[in-house]
């Protein structure tokens, strides 16, 4: 658990980078902190691992004060990706891995029995990659290295300061989705930077939205998206966060309501854990504009449509 | 890519052509003959002469490099400028002037000789060293900072290590400057091979000269060839591209 309390930093005289923020990350929650540039996002990041100093206001870790712990200490208990994912030149891909462990003083076989399991974490080939060096990785390969590195001491939070904002489109999608994967089984306390609001969207449980230094919401996607505070968050989230919602409700949503209509066979079908925005494209693409629901033992429970769709939506919103 | 390439190689053998017609030369008319007969001097002015490199640079080593970390910690950045600048206007000092100098306030010998030229190789061991460290990128001190290396760690782990093609770059120069510099230690009576070259230019004998120049020449491509060696050791894979 990270708790922010009354967090103000000043630099200078009187320029606010962070004006009395509060907020609190549950164990085993992803918050994202979310913002344009300069709003303060990746200062109040790296003040957890005491990369910057506080103003004023305390950070506490597992309700302990990090300003009273020790510096070192603190920063090799908790992970740390950055953008350009920081791997060291000089070392091999094992010794990237299992830097933090080494300085620990790990024991050899500690130390290689968890570069195994960590390889297989992220799928990257344990003898294939060991003796490698960082530049002869891809960028996707890289910035998976930058994460199981950030995991290598198993620290129970991790700081996350826009990981995959250097990867194209396409690979970033890929390595979200098996971050996610990989959250699900390890239950990490993450702080996650990021400007993009599909990726916060994506990757948050909860979402603190900033803006020149001061929180302006901090929730739920859902909430976010369907209840902005004020206009600030209003244009933030943008135009279209009617379309963005779809991709954080699944049809078992509709399923849970009862609103699913009758059984039909028809040529497509979706799952119940299928987000409403692939759904959509589903129903569009499907001659009958209806497609039929499975659940995970592969028997029908429904079928839905755009209607279906938009009634759920407009529910929500109203 | 390709012309590149040619010209290259077309560089190469005619250099390679002018050694061996050089070398024909000196060889043809017995130039050489008097590194034989005078054999026990030769000796001892190639031991001077890699006595004098050696120790001068050596300590330039032991001063330069201490001196480029103490300046590139985050507490000490303020004096960088100061310092660095202090040993540029060295450097722009002639060395032959840096040896005047020297025996105008240590008087002659080989102390002298040894001071001047120490003092000479200080700066491309140390510009290079600084340049180094502060081309490290940031990022990797900030993920090491972040993943809790402790400053020692992370001058030994990953400044020095990154930065490592450049500080040798910096003692090549030095080191191969120095054996060419060394040869005017002659002139403050510090020994070396100096004293066949500027003996050979006073009676205008080549074999003298050239006995003296040649292995000086011989001394610093010998010495490259093994800097090189120890770059290929001391600097990590990774960073080589």
């Amino acid at each position: 658990m990270i708790e922010y309390k009354d967090i103000t930093k000043v630099y200078g005289e009187d320029v606010k980078a962070v004006d009395d923020v509060s907020f609190t990350v549950e164990d085993g929650e992803i918050v994202v902190l979310l913002g344009p540039s300069g709003c303060g996002k990746t200062t109040l990041l790296r003040m957890v691992n005491r990369l910057e100093s506080i103003t004023e206001g305390d950070i506490l870790l597992d309700g302990k004060s990090t300003s009273n712990l020790n510096e070192i200490e603190l920063r090799r208990g908790i992970g740390y990706v950055i953008q350009s994912n920081g791997l060291f030149p000089n070392m091999t891909i094992e010794q990237n891995v299992t830097i933090v462990p080494h300085l620990l003083g790990w024991d050899k076989q500690k130390k290689e029995e968890r570069y195994q399991k960590l390889m297989k974490l992220v799928g990257l080939d344990v003898e294939d990659f060991r003796k490698r060096f960082p530049h002869e990785l891809s960028g996707g390969q890289q910035q998976r290295i930058g994460v199981i590195r950030a995991l290598a001491a198993d620290p129970p939070a991790m700081l996350m300061d826009e990981p995959f904002g250097a990867l194209d489109p396409i690979i970033r999608e890929k390595v979200q989705d098996e971050f996610l994967a990989i959250q699900k089984e390890l239950h990490k306390t993450i702080l996650f930077v990021s400007h993009d609001i599909n990726e916060a969207i994506k990757m948050g449980d909860k979402i603190a939205l900033m803006k020149d230094g001061q929180l302006m919401q901090y929730d739920t996607p859902a909430n976010i998206l369907q209840n902005p505070a004020n206009e600030f968050v209003t244009q933030f989230v943008g135009q279209d966060r009617t379309i963005k919602s779809l991709s954080i409700h699944m049809v078992n949503d509709i399923y849970s309501q009862n609103k699913l209509k009758e059984n039909k066979k028809l040529a497509k079908q979706v799952s119940l854990n299928t987000n409403l925005r692939d759904a959509l494209g589903a129903i569009l693409e499907s001659k009958e504009q209806a497609v039929t629901v499975v659940n995970g033992q592969n028997e029908t429970v429904g079928s839905l449509d755009f209607d279906g769709i938009n009634q759920f939506i407009s529910e929500l919103t109203s | 890519m390709d012309s590149k390439k040619r010209i290259t190689w077309i560089v190469r053998i005619i250099v390679y052509l002018l050694v061996i017609a050089f070398f024909y030369w000196t060889i043809t008319n017995e130039y050489f003959n008097y590194i034989t007969e005078n054999i026990d001097q030769f000796k001892v002015l190639v031991r001077e002469h890699l006595q004098i490199v050696g120790l001068s640079s050596g300590m330039a080593l032991l001063v330069a490099i201490p001196l480029a970390i103490f300046v590139t910690r985050p507490t000490f950045k303020r004096v960088e400028s100061l310092v660095s600048t202090l040993v540029n206007f060295g450097y722009t000092i002639p060395n032959m002037a840096i040896l005047a100098l020297m025996m105008g306030f240590l008087g002659i010998g080989f102390k002298t000789a040894v001071f001047a030229l120490f003092l000479y190789s200080i700066l491309p061991i140390y510009r290079n060293t600084v340049a180094g460290i502060q081309s490290v990128n940031t990022s990797l001190i900030d993920a090491a900072k972040g993943m809790g290396f402790k400053p020692s760690q992370i001058l030994f782990k990953v400044e020095l290590p990154n930065a490592a093609y450049a500080i040798i770059a910096g003692v090549r120069t030095a080191v191969v400057i120095n054996i060419g510099a060394t040869a005017l230690a002659y002139l403050i009576g510090g020994g070396g091979l100096g004293n066949w070259i500027f003996m050979g230019i006073k009676v205008f004998d080549n074999s003298i000269l050239l006995s003296g120049a040649v292995t000086v020449t011989l001394l610093a491509v010998i010495t490259d060839y093994l800097l090189r060696a120890v770059e290929h050791i001391v600097v990590p894979k990774g960073t080589k591209r």
